[in-house]
């Protein structure tokens, strides 16, 4: 029988809202406070949500071992106490939150083969989250 | 359609074992939580029903029949228990949080009346959680 299995992680970084395809000024308009140039940073919260049938043996949707495993490579070794401008996907891209998640989700999507991947949500603070289910959704 | 979510605490101890496997694959593949002596957790659970909101009540569902049945038929009978030793679906299957959601959908879903059970989703701690949809949720796996 399908169910759903959802995992919290945390992992804090950095980071500065602005658009090469901006001026100066507009920027400053688009972005406000998240364009200052020294940067800011977050604590942020990722929850990813797999799912899949519960396997009869062993009770699970997948061995929480595996996807913490995963996780602590693939995302927080590589996102946490980071500048998130610094990063190859976020040379061309803004590091807003919306991009982090499609950024994590496609890391997920590409790299854990034990569950089939739902949903990549993340708690930029605790009065705004972002998610992301892949395209078509 | 409208939807209503109850939340719910309850307290339990379990362990993971299955016995179609032997004790180092047991050890290997659930670590701590196969310690045979159990372990706890302060779960919450979470039960979403839907259904037309009522024109003369205004509800979806009598939220006090609804806590009723959730003290009676899953409170009552996983709170403050050994999951393993006091809950019989927990003799034969191990109780893992993806089990705990199924079992309570099964307790629930049969005595609900007003509304349709659309979802149960169990806390095991604040950073992990199941969801099930029912057994017709076939979706793609």
């Amino acid at each position: 029988m399908k169910a759903h299995l959802t995992r919290r992680y945390m992992f804090s970084a950095s980071h500065r809202l602005h658009s090469e395809e901006f001026s100066a000024e507009r920027n400053r308009e688009v972005y406000g406070k998240c364009n200052n140039p020294y940067g800011h940073g977050h604590n942020y919260v990722v929850e990813i949500t797999v799912s899949g049938p519960v396997d009869e043996q062993t009770g699970m949707v997948c061995n929480l071992a595996d996807l913490d495993g995963f996780a602590r490579r693939g995302i927080l070794e590589r996102y946490d106490h980071q500048n998130l401008n610094l990063l190859p996907e976020f040379a061309k891209n803004v590091p807003t939150t919306e991009n982090l998640c499609i950024a994590i989700y496609e890391i997920v999507k590409r790299g854990f083969r034990h569950a089939h991947l739902e949903k990549v949500r993340i708690e930029e603070t605790m009065m705004n989250s972002f998610e992301y289910c892949g395209e078509g959704l | 359609m409208v939807y209503l979510t109850r939340k719910a605490e309850f307290s339990a101890a379990h362990y993971y074992h299955s016995p179609a496997l032997t004790p180092e694959e047991n050890a290997r593949l659930f670590g701590k939580c196969n310690n045979p002596n159990g372990h706890g957790h302060n779960y919450t659970l979470e039960v979403t029903v839907k259904g037309a909101v009522d024109p003369k009540s205004g509800f979806v569902v009598d939220l006090k029949q609804l806590k009723e049945v959730m003290n009676r038929e899953v409170l009552d009978a996983l709170d403050h228990r050994f999951l393993n030793k006091e809950v019989p679906e927990f003799f034969t299957r191990i109780p893992t949080t993806e089990n705990l959601a199924i079992v309570i959908w099964q307790r629930l879903a049969p005595k609900l009346n007003a509304a349709r059970l659309h979802r149960v989703r169990v806390y095991e701690t604040p950073d992990l959680f199941v969801d099930f949809f029912g057994e017709e949720d076939q979706g793609e796996a």
